[in-house]
């Protein structure tokens, strides 16, 4: 096991209240696997994956409970010293925002060479070489002239291609992946992904892929975790799922998703708004939205129920 | 570049106008230097013996035509107070002003920037509230207030400081003070802010993804982006300090261009004011046009094409 997150609970202090960002979270990812996390905004998937990496928001986030084992270590319990040898190194993460990501006053080379510099320590020889190959391996053209480029220079694939070099830079074993594509062209964000799953093959990469889009979760994904107001509420194989989505939460997103064969009017939402984290609801969190809801729907958060080998939904209407 | 610097070029020149066209209105609608120059019992012939000589007595666009065309050669009249070219007067007090204002400047550079970042990166903490407080106090000091009472507290009850005129380096130090005070108290919050929006940036979350430092997120990746809007206004400070010199200088007798400006006023010295206001702005625009240069080295974003 690579990656294995138990009971995970990441809070934020903020001036409504506590808001309980993640609130329970469970999940693992074998190496060379990809886990899909779905969700929509605000639904505690980016709070997640920062608080694998130790970056929650200072001061006002913090880890209150739940393990995060990465390769048997529990993460949680590391020195912030700890940590900075093992960002980067052994977990890297791609943010969603190219145009953003990058510094705006260093070029393109030095932000690599800089995240090189941490893995191989300050001595290491040829270090731009290296940064070179770092480009050449996620197919920047011309990766010589590029290194010397600065990022308003670029496109904002190009960006995001940097932005992956930098992550890979120093081999790392878990990569989480953040909307990587959302903030790109429509056209380029296939090849994109394209990329992605190469490298991964590549380098036995394990990979936490945090999207909103089914479609991308089809094509990339090996499993599926989907997150709703803090909580997974169903998770499995994607094959599994696609074919019979059992949570109502993960049925209605599934529906929400444009397909070219079907010929609708009107695409099919899910009425209302998740839940306020700093004011959640006592039962399911999705019962003020869900079409299926009953009276110990709105009193008792249901116990995840597993369906399959590793197909699990916290629903009550579920049966085992 | 270059065709950005000549174009800037220009546009001082344009504003160099402007200044000299309201200079010399203004030291025209606010009295007449005759009446100062002339003893009270002088008779209605010496009076206009006087406006002839200094060529008062010739329309306003004639005098205007004048004064402008002997600027363009560097020429901007006889100071009356001091009976010499009133540029030379200038000039002569200018290196004594020139001493003061960047020491002013590098102090509250110095002091500002580390405060400024301190109180961002340990935000709401009381290192933060300290330096807000200290922010306030300094905006809310008056210039000629902070310095009497500094003479007054090192000066004359300490006796350690000297109180007034130029002189060894513990002459500078509470003129120095004194100018930077309010300077440190506006560039320190500027600092502040400018860090925290840095702070939250995508890039400075990437910084430490990479596994980097706190030393090297800060002093490598915050610093230079939170110094970028700092840096644009180094031509307002300068500005501030040059003019804020004018009060400093006068209370602690210093005999740079600050105190000449006051005593222009005062003696209604007309000639020699227009081209101390005229020169100051000329040296303003000037620093102004290298902070833009400095801008672009600073941020490779800013090419000026």
């Amino acid at each position: 096991m690579l990656l294995d997150v138990k009971d995970l609970h990441a809070h934020l202090r903020t001036r409504w209240g506590t808001v309980k960002a993640v609130d329970g979270v469970s999940f693992s990812i074998e190496a060379g696997e990809t886990l899909g996390l779905v969700g929509e905004s605000g639904s505690g998937k980016t709070m997640t994956a920062l608080s694998l990496l130790r970056l929650l928001p200072e001061p006002a986030g913090r880890i209150v409970n739940g393990q995060v084992l990465l390769d048997g270590e529990d993460l949680v319990a590391k020195s912030e010293r700890e940590m900075r040898r093992i960002r980067g190194r052994r977990i890297s993460m791609i943010l969603q925002d190219p145009q953003t990501s990058l510094n705006p006053v260093f070029n393109v080379g030095n932000q690599i060479v800089e995240a090189l510099r941490v893995h191989l320590g300050r001595r290491a020889n040829g270090l731009w070489k290296r940064a070179e190959e770092a480009l050449r391996r996620v197919k920047v053209a011309a990766p010589q002239e590029r290194l010397r480029s600065f990022p308003h220079q670029m496109s904002g694939g190009m960006k995001q291609r940097v932005v992956g070099a930098i992550a890979l830079a120093s081999e790392p074993k878990l990569l989480i992946a953040d909307e990587p594509t959302t903030a790109l062209d429509v056209t380029i964000q296939l090849q994109y992904l394209m990329l992605l799953k190469d490298v991964q093959a590549r380098m036995g990469l394990g990979m936490l892929f945090i999207t909103h889009d089914f479609g991308i979760v089809a094509r990339m994904c090996d499993r599926v975790a989907v997150m709703y107001a803090g909580r997974i509420v169903e998770s499995g194989p994607v094959r599994e799922i696609f074919k019979a989505p059992r949570h109502p939460y993960t049925a209605a997103l599934m529906a929400s998703v444009p397909r070219m064969e079907a010929r609708v009017h009107r695409l099919p939402s899910i009425d209302g708004q998740p839940p306020a984290l700093h004011r959640l609801p006592g039962g399911c969190r999705f019962a003020p939205r869900c079409s299926y809801v009953d009276e110990r729907c709105r009193l008792e958060y249901p116990p995840a129920v597993a369906i399959g080998r590793s197909h699990a939904a916290a629903c009550w209407k579920v049966a085992p | 570049m270059q065709r950005f610097i000549l174009r800037r070029f220009f546009q001082s020149l344009v504003v160099l106008l402007v200044v000299a066209v309201v200079v010399f209105a203004l030291a025209r609608v606010t009295g007449n230097a005759a009446d100062l120059l002339l003893p009270e019992d002088a008779g209605r012939e010496d009076r206009e013996h006087l406006l002839k000589a200094l060529g008062l007595d010739r329309p306003m666009h004639e005098q205007l035509a004048r004064f402008l065309k002997g600027a363009l050669s560097g020429d901007l009249g006889m100071s009356i107070r001091y009976r010499k070219p009133a540029v030379e007067v200038f000039f002569e007090r200018l290196p004594n002003t020139l001493t003061l204002v960047p020491i002013a400047l590098l102090s509250a550079i110095v002091i500002s920037i580390p405060l400024g970042l301190l109180a961002a990166v340990y935000r709401g903490t009381i290192i933060d509230r300290v330096s807000g407080a200290i922010a306030v106090l300094g905006i809310a000091t008056p210039s000629f207030w902070l310095g009497i009472v500094l003479i007054y507290i090192f000066s004359i009850q300490l006796g350690w400081l000297p109180s007034a005129r130029m002189g060894g380096p513990a002459h500078y130090i509470l003129p120095t003070i004194t100018l930077a005070a309010f300077l440190v108290a506006g560039m320190m919050r500027l600092v502040r802010s400018s860090v925290l929006e840095v702070l939250n940036s995508e890039f400075v979350k990437l910084a430490r993804i990479k596994g980097l430092s706190q030393t090297v997120v800060i002093w490598k990746h915050c610093l230079r982006n939170a110094l970028i809007p700092v840096v644009t206004l180094f031509g307002v400070f300068f500005a501030l300090l040059v003019t804020g010199a004018i009060v400093t200088e006068t209370v602690f007798a210093w005999p740079g261009v600050g105190r000449l400006t006051y005593e222009a006023v005062i003696f209604r010295d007309y000639p020699l004011l227009q081209a101390v206001i005229l020169l100051k702005a000329m040296i303003v625009l000037g620093v102004n046009l290298a902070v833009d240069i400095l801008y672009a080295y600073l941020d490779p974003r800013v090419r000026y094409s």
